[in-house]
């Protein structure tokens, strides 16, 4: 509604708008990585998943508005990626318990510490969208209208989808509820039972 | 003869919430770590390449 002169808005993209926003996008790709193996959990179709996501946040350059946060930006790219493949390829089967835990156990690293592997176990039982919200918060770093944005949901849903994760993700670890080669877990719990305590004594 | 607690209710339910917190924030270091483990991986050469090619193509005219 604006008039046209004094515009703040410009109407041309310059080479060095593009360039900025590659160079940015260039520092995002390694977390469009891990958020896109927490997603699927295999890193091969992580890495497919991370590479879409990057050509269409390239693509889509001119609607981002400079200032505002592009990491949410370009992970709600990636989230709704994820989900329109899943809609195509799973359309017929919702990814059940198993798959998710066949994916998501998935490790790259063979020296990764069995703790994580574990944790990825855990995670990989929590309903998709508590296990996004809590890794949006958890580990991405960010804040819950963030996560609501990149999630499409209210801000007190995001709160209460991490909450309820947090919540059950400790009941696991707790439990032991998941197997390892046949032999209860439980060295996870032991893992974060020792992190807390050395938090305990960080104090 | 009595057993005397020095800790009150609240003490007690209050230790047991530094306790819950503390476990949820090492769940959180966990989470972190398993998350950071990704970022700190090195980016294959394709995206590079991918997004070289999708740049290309943008400025193509037409």
């Amino acid at each position: 509604m604006s008039p046209d002169a004094g515009t703040p808005t410009r109407l041309v993209r310059t080479n060095e708008d593009d360039d900025a926003f590659r160079s940015a996008l260039i520092k995002l790709i390694p977390h469009m990585r891990a958020f896109a193996r927490s997603l699927c959990g295999d890193a091969t179709i992580a890495d497919d998943l991370a590479q879409d996501a990057m050509v269409k946040a390239w693509g889509a350059r001119a609607s981002f508005q400079p200032g505002t946060n592009m990491k949410a930006w370009s992970f709600m790219i990636l989230r709704n990626q994820f989900y329109s493949d899943k809609r195509r390829s799973w359309r017929e089967t919702q990814l059940d318990q198993e798959a998710a835990e066949r994916t998501l156990v998935a490790v790259d690293d063979p020296a990764a510490p069995l703790a994580l592997d574990e944790m990825r176990m855990a995670l990989a039982m929590l309903p998709a969208e508590q296990r996004e919200a809590l890794i949006l918060v958890g580990a991405g770093g960010f804040a819950y209208d963030e996560v609501a944005a990149i999630c499409g949901c209210a801000v007190g849903t995001a709160k209460s989808r991490v909450s309820r994760a947090r919540r059950a993700l400790h009941e696991i670890l707790l439990s032991g509820a998941y197997e390892r080669d046949g032999r209860p877990a439980s060295d996870a719990m032991a893992a974060i039972l020792s992190e807390a305590e050395r938090l305990k004594h960080a104090l | 003869m009595i057993d005397h607690r020095p800790r009150t209710e609240h003490q007690q339910a209050t230790a047991a919430f530094d306790e819950g917190h503390l476990r949820q924030q090492a769940i959180g270091v966990r989470l972190r770590q398993m998350f950071d483990a990704v970022v700190n991986e090195e980016v294959p050469d394709e995206f590079l390449e991918i997004l070289r090619r999708a740049d290309q193509r943008g400025s193509e005219p037409g």
